[in-house]
């Protein structure tokens, strides 16, 4: 085990170390100057140079590369070129709204695909699974920032239920903070629930085919009794890894719904570094991301290992 | 009895609605949304025209300023001379006026401001406007001295510049974040992606404003702005940006809409060094391949105003020269058969990510493609337009909004990105430099634009319309926009 958790260490050191040399070179090449961009088009040449001086551009791109990488290994992301504040404290302030969200997203989400997945499972070809099905295709289907934009047109502009946008801050209360999180949440929600249902129904359908499921029966439990004592609790695997794909989308991919609504996010954050040329900031959010990502695969990894002994001896 | 306690009820009713209207006078806050977030808050180290709509005037003061007309009024001084010869200006500053972090500001401020701006090592995005100062003396705690090398009738006009403020030594080094200044209103909070809050400044040296605070708010994407505004989650917003939507706001009696210019001028830049934009007669025919009005109304839902130079037209000075450019595509043809295109010819289209761009580069390419000029559209983010368009000056055309004010001067600059060079339009602005005397500025200039519309150096399209939804009750906002500010001592509520 500890052999093999090792192994599964090295790759993951080397799949981020290789990560921060495709962010770095993709970002750093595409064209554009951040020091002209700041100053605009009446910027004079000796102004630019300053300010590129100021800003460590004229450092030589190896170099700067490698002072990237050292400062994040000890948590220094650096110093954003546009807004002058260390980058690692702007995406602190961001994971307090993107996180949450992702999770009361994710929440809610799960709420609503566990009992209508169930639902339909034990309705298979029935009206209502039929339904269930349609709604799950419809959810599927709608894309997400389209619903946000019908939410706001109906809760926030006919029936002054929420406000359209932005975040009130968890210094007001708990309550407002998820007060204003709740329509975003219910935008990013209801798609990946409908993913989630149709995976929930599907893996209870295979499992209710299964010989336990009938020795179950045989034993004399209710339908309903065999379902949720051993159907649901096996169909929970399969479940379990979507939400876990889930979450890290949730987090990363929140950018449009972010724009929508206004919200001071981390996918907010990243649109504007990306237009503003703010090339340490977009670098250290994603090489962030990917970090995330991979550090769950990790985990992932290393919890199949412990459920399947077969995998520990074969790697 | 009966009718008296009817009465007493009657009066006690009056007395409750009289409460809620004068809660309704008393409102004493504002939040004002605009699209763009400043990056940082200093107005003389970054080219961002959302600093300005937030600290200008509210924040940070300069000598002069900018009034919501456009013209140029006194501010942190209270009176200059100007010398005979018009190199030196003696400034008299206002007694009495303290930073807000309790300091006073004199003299010393004022030259240690311009100084830092004009500096070798300055990061001020228009380092130009005080590169003609010679010296700047404090001769005593409220007098200044400004020596020029060369007379600059636009002198006053450049220290008002959001660019020009008086910042303090002993608070610049945190201004990027925590900006201190002189003005009406305090910086007091900034979360960054969502807002930034200012307060009314108690020890304001001069008269106090309506508001007590601002929030100014970051909506960029057109859809939320619309619904910001009809939720009524903002009370402004600035520089509107789904122009289709305005009708639906003018037929709501909760909002108003303010439409007015600004500084603006819209133009097909075209490159004049590269064949075949070389010849007159091309850059000519391309003038009269171009019906501006369709581009109003196709790209900017009407919100506009055509012109024939690079000028604004609601300056003194402006000549219509729209007539000089007609729409004509029969003419653009004959004239491009004169120059040897007969067939037209084939180029480039760079179009930078506003709206104006994308949408009115569609209209010009397919205007264009009538008189045979394939124009092959190419998108570009703004650091990349920077980096090929204006650095590299590898574009045959591109269309930009010119949003300086007053800045027909870049005619002058032969290296500027669309590279025309006259040295009789170059000679007429060093005059223009030098001369002080207004009637015979005014004249100057419209030689000026005269010579570049029958040059046509670039096509001249549309001044830029200022956009602004407000609900009904929100008076003394900007109507035209002369720089970007958002002026809140001018701003209070009705009703």
């Amino acid at each position: 085990m500890l052999r093999y958790a090792l192994k599964r260490l090295i790759s993951l050191v080397l799949s981020l170390a290789v990560a921060s040399v495709v962010i770095f070179a993709v970002i750093e090449v595409a064209p554009g100057d951040p020091a002209s961009f700041m100053l605009g088009v009446n910027a004079q040449p000796d102004t630019l140079a300053a300010l590129r001086a100021e800003l460590g551009l004229d450092v030589p791109r190896l170099e700067r590369y490698f002072t990237w990488v050292g400062g994040m290994l000890t948590g220094d992301f650096g110093t954003s070129y546009t807004y002058r504040t260390p980058v690692s404290t702007m995406i602190a302030d961001r994971m307090w709204v993107s996180l949450p969200l992702a999770l009361y997203a994710l929440t809610l989400s799960t709420a609503i695909a566990f009992p209508a997945g169930i639902y339909a499972a034990s309705r298979r070809g029935r009206p209502g699974d039929i339904a269930v099905m349609g709604a799950t295709q419809l959810g599927i289907a709608v894309p997400n920032f389209w619903f946000a934009m019908m939410l706001v047109l109906i809760f926030a502009i006919n029936l002054r239920l929420f406000n359209a946008g932005g975040f009130a801050g968890w210094e007001n209360g708990i309550w407002a903070g998820l007060h204003s999180l709740t329509l975003p949440a219910i935008a990013l929600a209801l798609p990946q629930a409908a993913i989630l249902a149709r995976v929930m129904r599907s893996a209870l359908l295979d499992i209710l085919g299964e010989d336990f499921m009938r020795t179950a029966r045989a034993k004399g439990l209710s339908s309903r009794q065999a379902l949720w004592r051993h159907g649901v609790r096996n169909a929970l695997i399969p479940v379990l890894t979507i939400i876990g794909l889930q979450f890290s989308f949730l987090l990363a991919g929140a950018i449009i719904i972010e724009q929508v609504f206004y919200l001071p996010g981390l996918g907010r954050l990243v649109f504007q570094a990306i237009s503003s040329r703010d090339l340490i900031v977009v670098e250290s959010v994603v090489m962030l991301l990917v970090f995330a990502v991979i550090t769950v695969n990790f985990l992932v990894d290393l919890a199949y290992a412990a459920v399947d002994p077969r995998l520990r001896s074969r790697t | 009895m009966t009718k008296s306690r009817y009465r007493t009820f009657a009066s006690a009713l009056a007395v409750g609605a009289s409460l809620f209207a004068t809660q309704g006078w008393a409102q004493s806050d504002i939040t004002i949304a605009m699209q763009l977030e400043p990056p940082h808050l200093d107005p003389t180290s970054a080219a961002a025209q959302a600093i300005d709509s937030v600290v200008y005037a509210n924040v940070f003061q300069g000598l002069t300023r900018f009034m919501g007309d456009g013209s140029i009024v006194p501010s942190l001084a209270a009176s200059w001379d100007i010398s005979e010869d018009g190199k030196t200006y003696t400034f008299k500053l206002h007694d009495g006026v303290t930073f807000h972090d309790g300091t006073t500001m004199d003299a010393e401020d004022v030259k240690f401001s311009l100084d830092r701006a004009r500096a070798e090592d300055s990061a001020n995005a228009q380092k130009a406007l005080f590169a003609g100062i010679e010296t700047v003396e404090a001769v005593d705690p409220l007098t200044v001295r400004i020596t020029l090398k060369e007379p600059n009738g636009n002198f006053l006009f450049n220290l008002a510049w959001g660019d020009a403020v008086i910042v303090a030594p002993e608070s610049i080094e945190n201004i990027k974040t925590s900006p201190v200044g002189t003005g009406p209103y305090t910086f007091a909070e900034w979360v960054q992606g969502d807002r930034v809050v200012l307060q009314r400044n108690p020890d304001y040296w001069g008269e106090q404003p309506a508001l007590e605070k601002a929030t100014f708010k970051f909506i960029s994407d057109p859809t939320a702005a619309f619904a910001a505004v009809m939720a009524e989650d903002v009370d402004v917003f600035t520089g509107f940006p789904a122009p289709e939507n305005l009708p639906q706001f003018e037929a709501d009696p909760r909002f108003q809409v303010l439409v007015g210019s600004t500084e603006g001028e819209t133009i097909l830049s075209t490159n004049n060094k590269q064949p075949p934009f070389d010849d007159v007669r091309v850059r000519k025919a391309m003038a009269h391949a171009i019906d501006r009005q369709a581009i109003i109304d196709g790209a900017m839902f009407g919100y506009g105003t055509p012109i024939g130079t690079h000028f604004a037209p609601h300056h003194p000075a402006y000549v219509d020269l729209t007539g000089n450019s007609a729409y004509d595509p029969e003419q653009a043809k004959a004239l491009l058969a004169e120059a040897g295109f007969p067939d037209g010819f084939e180029t480039t289209l760079h179009l930078p990510p506003p709206s104006y761009a994308r949408r009115g580069g569609e209209i010009i390419a397919a205007q264009l493609a009538e008189v045979g000029i394939k124009a092959e559209i190419i998108n570009v983010e703004w650091a990349q337009w920077l980096e090929t368009v204006f650095k590299g000056k590898d574009y045959g055309l591109t269309i930009v909004s010119h949003t300086e004010p007053m800045d027909i001067g870049i005619y002058a600059r032969p290296d500027y990105y669309f590279q025309y060079d006259n040295p009789e339009f170059q000679k007429l602005m060093e005059t223009l430099n030098a001369t002080t005397d207004e009637a015979k500025r005014t004249e100057l200039l419209q030689q000026a634009q005269r010579i570049i519309a029958e040059d046509y150096v670039n096509g001249y399209l549309f001044q830029l319309a200022a956009l602004s939804v407000a609900k009904a009750g929100v008076q003394g906002l900007w109507v035209n926009a002369p720089t970007a500010a958002t002026d809140l001592a001018a701003i209070s509520w009705s009703e």
